[in-house]
């Protein structure tokens, strides 16, 4: 540690740190436009002047190294007029157009022209007027307002590894732009918008449809896909207005991807708002009991065998814990939370969740993506990936992917194969990659849904689990075994048993008519049509979406903003959201609906409360008790995943066709519909113009 | 005066072959592997003891730079990096360097670079300098063929290799850490120091980087002893130093000269006095433009060394003169340096970025003499907000010419003003108009 006075605060910082970190250390505010703890320094916007004793001119304390015995000073004279100078330079061309701006309430120059600027401009020359740049239907510019600080080219640089960003010109021509006409590429460009301390990138979508203080802040969990990346919501009156990522430095760091951002359009879209009976073929709203009572005189003539759940991608722990007890209560035991069809073996939780843990990609030296897209499946978590990437240096992080070639992965990598032969190469050593894996001191392999998908997937995943036992992957402290899943509700069902009892039926056994009542809680990424007409049909969901079409009943719940529910993520990490708004019209909770109903079934579930369901799940399941924490443990010593089949040789393909449009709430929303028309469907964009 | 016999410039002119033969026949090339074999410390020691302070401008003591080095060579590689980017307005010397003495900078760059450890060096040449860089290729394949660089250069067992690279004439990439990144392929912006080229620099490995003329004299320092180059001079400020003239002098010239002349003697001798007689002198700007202007009484007695005008509150920079008569509008030449350093500042940090522009705009309405007298105060304190708080030394560059404005031609700025509101009276709308503001473009 180094010893640094900052003032009259002595700190001990480590070595390396830079003087704002001794000063923030010490407790002392810096003002910063340029600096950003997540990315690289650039030390060119020269607010966080500073004073050191002994140096001739006051220095930039984001990029000087700390020294031991070094004296900081952080409220002089000297550095107050330094920072009041150039706040006075990046005001005299920023338009004063506060009132029409929206980064107004959250705007770092504003912020900091309350400390430092000045009443009066001095300026009484011409400002200077940048031409706006189209980003793409997410990220709205104001170019003119841009203070040239490059922390949006750093970020798309550095950590969402699209370089599309960049300062053409020099002097007082310089500016930001994308050097041609092209929508953002990344899955992270919303980032951009909170990146930006001034109002040159704003939201597009949410452009001049709140304030900051207006909104009523709560945090939840994302479930756009299993990283359940920790976000906030801001809700004005009875809507979500926007949604913005939250520190969390285990799992997403402050990133958020764009389809947990954007989405929030589609919160108030296509809703189920009331419950709906079909009527000699035709859907008719209903009252709550009048819904009841049409599911509880169908299920009267139904044995229990002949009932059935499926749960959808976006349910939270607590509902398909209710729906598990309901179906239980009817003697079914025909549960699945598996729409895709995936397998898994649940008999160890090691062998379905991401053992290494988001943040120890950070300590792995080599990686194998088998049958997942990271980019388009978990977009923060190839982030990681690519953090990890860059900062082991050249060739210090080898990457091989087996399945589809990826369109730009945003790192380096080498394809060894396009279909599970190439696990077999890798195993028996035929492949070089194995030695790369054999020699790395921690190894990782990522097992995507392209892979666990398949008819073989139990293989598959029997041959990865053992290729990660003779690599070495697999020790007493680091195990590199990892499922990426796609759907936030996966691990919790999985964990929850919500999976076929004995004799138990699977989803694709459910809809070709091994049962007479379907249950579908959200469950939509499916092909209704391959539900026979005989069957009795009943949606809770939110959305009206392929399940509510196909329902007899519908219920409508509640979307994942509109209630207090748990979340499992791709780690096993459990954590809790909660409720920002009401559910529109008659929707209610999920959980509520389940216990309603079992009581006009005559089967009243054993809880009247959020809390009693809670302490009942977690008596029963206690890893769901285990609150943001994903313990990291080793993987050796484990029995190995049972290996049911043969391989196949059917090349791996991966899950998701449209990034922007995967469930229910992004296939409702405008902004999503317009990315994917830009970004999936790039054609027709063309065959427009 | 300096003494033809201590002359290290020898061609200058380009009088006589600038290839290897009359680069031989003047005594370069010769004994280049004994000066190697005294060994990376006596060679140093060496420079330390000549006093010889870098020639591009700032003055730092370049056997001690050298120092700075790693002692030893570890993963990472050794670069020299010589800066023939000179682009200073009015600065002319390193061009007659590259285009008439190559082989005197080719034989100084082997052993400054045998001195720091490193094995190959670049040069980077302003993209102006056509013939020049031709030239110097020439001379550096000259070289190759005859075995003086390359693998065992010039039979000293060290290997060296001497690459050029031409830049694309931005003033900014002659900053050295920009120089850096326009050489590593990147956009000529300055770096943040520290971490100094010497710990990291080209490449992320340890480099020196020194202007052509510095490098140039150190093959005759170490050939001739560094006690004969301090003996030069004055101390603290020794040696010889290639200079220019330029402007309203008789005979504008580049040459070679002790340090420590007094500025009037060097103007009468090598510029053949002002145009119009001493006493139609206005003012010099002593060494290119980013150094503050001197009134001609002080031009009288100054001596052209590094100590001696800083004491004037200039500073020798590059050591080349822009002599300018009373037929001079002084406000309009720094207007138009304004407008040099608002064009070239690179745009990365606040203070330049913003406060180049805003200086040259009051510049432009002082020539007109369109603003308040309050302005000049306030035009002064932007300087004061620029200068010390960027990146690199542009905006120190960009400031201290307006500063020596204000400190010796207050009263004509004053008079300006005072015409312009004689002449369309009432209170000045200080408003520039359109066509102003796309003439200052």
């Amino acid at each position: 540690m180094v010893k640094v006075q900052v003032d009259d605060v002595i700190v001990d910082v480590p070595p390396g740190s830079s003087a704002l970190q001794a000063c923030e250390a010490a407790g002392k505010e810096i003002p910063r436009f340029c600096y950003h703890e997540r990315l690289s320094v650039a030390g060119n916007c020269r607010m966080c002047l500073v004073e050191v004793v002994r140096a001739p001119k006051p220095v930039a304390s984001c990029g000087f190294p700390v020294g031991e015995g070094m004296i900081i000073k952080t409220d002089t004279e000297v550095v107050r007029r330094a920072r009041r100078a150039v706040m006075e330079f990046l005001l005299i061309n920023h338009p004063l157009d506060c009132p029409i701006c929206d980064q107004g309430g959250e705007c770092d120059l504003q912020d900091q022209a309350f400390g430092y600027g000045s009443g009066r401009s001095r300026y009484l020359e011409e400002k200077r007027a940048v031409v706006d740049k189209d980003l793409g239907p997410l990220v709205k510019t104001v170019m003119t307002r841009c203070i040239q600080c490059t922390r949006c080219v750093r970020f798309s640089t550095e950590i969402a590894g699209t370089p599309e960003l960049g300062a053409v010109s020099r002097g007082e021509s310089l500016e930001i732009t994308n050097y041609v006409e092209k929508a953002l590429t990344s899955e992270l460009s919303g980032n951009l918008i909170d990146i930006c301390p001034v109002g040159a990138l704003t939201s597009k979508p949410y452009a001049f449809h709140a304030r900051p203080w207006e909104m009523k802040k709560t945090d939840a969990i994302d479930v756009m896909d299993a990283v359940g990346t920790n976000i906030r919501l801001q809700a004005r009156g009875a809507s979500v207005m926007r949604i913005m990522p939250r520190v969390n430095d285990a799992v997403n760091e402050e990133w958020l991807a764009d389809k947990g951002r954007f989405s929030v359009d589609g919160l108030t879209r296509r809703r189920l708002d009331t419950p709906w009976v079909r009527v000699h073929g035709k859907l008719t709203k209903v009252s709550w009991q009048d819904a009841f009572v049409a599911i509880a005189q169908r299920l009267k003539v139904v044995p229990g065998n002949r009932i059935g759940a499926i749960a959808g991608d976006l349910c939270d722990t607590e509902s398909l814990y209710a729906l598990r007890l309901l179906m239980e209560s009817l003697g079914s035991a025909n549960l699945d939370c598996r729409q895709d069809g995936a397998q898994y073996d649940v008999s160890n939780r090691a062998f379905y969740t991401f053992n290494s843990t988001i943040a120890g990609i950070e300590e792995a030296d080599a990686l194998l993506v088998v049958g997942a897209v990271p980019r388009h499946e978990a977009p923060v978590l190839n982030a990681r990936i690519r953090k990890r990437f860059l900062a082991a240096g050249r060739d210090k992080f080898p990457i091989a992917y087996v399945g589809a070639p990826p369109t730009d992965p945003t790192y380096d990598y080498d394809l060894i194969g396009e279909g599970p032969s190439a696990l077999a190469d890798l195993l028996d050593g035929r492949h070089a990659f194995a030695d790369v894996l054999a020699g790395a001191k921690k190894p990782m392999i990522i097992l995507g849904h392209g892979a666990l998908t398949r008819p073989d997937a139990q293989a598959i995943l029997a041959a990865c689990w053992a290729l990660a036992d003779k690599v070495g992957a697999l020790t007493p402290d680091w195990h590199g075994f990892n499922v990426l899943h796609t759907a936030a509700s996966r691990v919790a069902g999985l964990d929850l048993g919500f999976l076929p009892g004995a004799g138990g039926r699977t989803a694709a056994g459910m809809m070709s008519g091994g049962v007479d009542v379907l249950w579908l809680l959200g469950a939509d990424e499916m092909d209704m049509h391959r539900i026979g007409p005989e069957t009795f049909v009943i949606y809770q969901g939110h959305h009206g979406d392929a399940g509510a079409a196909r329902a007899d009943v519908i219920l409508p719940g509640a979307a994942y903003t509109e209630k207090s529910g748990t979340y499992v993520n791709t780690e096993g990490r459990v954590q809790r959201s909660f409720q920002a708004v009401f559910p529109p019209g008659d929707a209610r909770e999920d959980w509520r609906i389940l216990r309603a109903l079992s009581e006009t079934l005559g089967h009243a579930l054993p809880f009247d409360t959020l809390d009693a369901l809670r302490a009942r799940m977690e008596a029963e399941h206690p890893v769901l008790a285990r609150l943001d924490t994903a313990p990291r443990f080793g993987g050796a010593g484990l029995a190995a995943p049972a290996a049911e089949g043969a391989i196949g040789s059917e090349p791996f393909h991966p899950v998701i066709a449209d990034y922007y449009e995967t469930n229910a709430v992004s296939r409702a929303s405008p902004t999503m519909a317009e990315c994917s028309r830009v970004y999936a469907r790039p054609a027709l964009v063309q065959a427009a113009e | 005066m300096l003494a033809d016999s201590d002359r290290i410039f020898t061609n200058l002119y380009g009088h006589n072959d600038w290839r290897l033969a009359g680069a031989r026949a003047r005594g370069d090339w010769d004994g280049t592997a004994d000066i190697i074999a005294r060994g990376r410390d006596a060679i140093i020691n060496e420079m330390k003891a000549s006093g010889l302070r870098g020639r591009g401008g700032a003055g730092f003591p370049t056997g001690v730079k050298w120092s700075f080095m790693p002692k030893t060579i570890g993963d990472l590689p050794h670069y020299l990096v010589i800066n023939g980017d000179e682009s200073e307005p009015g600065t002319c010397k390193d061009r007659e360097i590259l285009r008439n003495e190559p082989h005197k900078l080719i034989e100084s760059a082997l052993i400054a670079s045998f001195a720091m450890g490193a094995h190959t060096s670049y040069i980077y040449i302003r993209g102006e300098f056509a013939l020049e860089a031709r030239r110097l290729q020439y001379a550096i394949d000259e070289a190759y063929a005859a075995g003086l660089i390359g693998k065992n250069a010039a039979g000293s067992g060290w290997d060296f290799d001497f690459f050029i690279h031409r830049g694309a004439g931005a003033y900014i990439c002659g900053e050295e850490t920009a120089l850096l990144e326009s050489l590593e392929g990147k956009k000529g912006q300055p770096r943040m120091k520290p971490p100094f080229p010497a710990a990291m620099g080209l490449y992320g490995c340890p480099t020196t980087v020194n202007n052509v003329e510095s490098i140039t004299v150190a093959a005759t320092i170490l050939r001739r002893g560094g006690a004969w180059f301090s003996a030069l001079g004055r101390p603290n400020n020794a040696g010889t130093k290639l200079m220019a003239i330029s402007g309203h002098v008789n005979t504008p010239c580049v040459f070679e000269e002790e340090l420590g002349v007094p500025m009037r003697e060097i103007i009468e001798k090598h510029g053949g006095g002002v145009r119009g007689g001493w006493d139609n002198l206005l003012a010099v700007i002593p060494g290119g433009c980013s150094v503050p202007v001197l009134p001609a009484k002080t031009c009288e007695t100054v001596l052209m060394d590094y100590d001696s005008l800083r004491a004037e509150r200039s500073g020798l920079g590059t050591g080349c003169m822009i002599v300018m008569d009373k037929s001079t509008d002084i406000i309009k030449a720094i207007a138009r340096f304004s407008q040099f350093f608002k064009h070239e500042s690179c745009g990365q940090c606040t203070p330049c970025r913003e406060g180049t522009g805003w200086m040259m705009r009051v510049m432009n309405r002082m020539v007109e003499g369109r603003a308040e007298i309050d302005e000049i105060d306030m035009l002064e304190q932007v300087t004061r907000q620029v200068e010390g708080h960027t990146i690199c030394a542009l905006g120190d560059a960009a400031a201290w010419p307006i500063q020596g404005l204000i400190r010796h031609f207050r009263p004509e700025m004053e008079a300006r003003i005072m015409a312009y509101k004689a002449k369309h009276g009432g209170p000045v709308s200080v408003q520039v108009p359109a066509d102003m503001a796309v003439a200052a473009e």
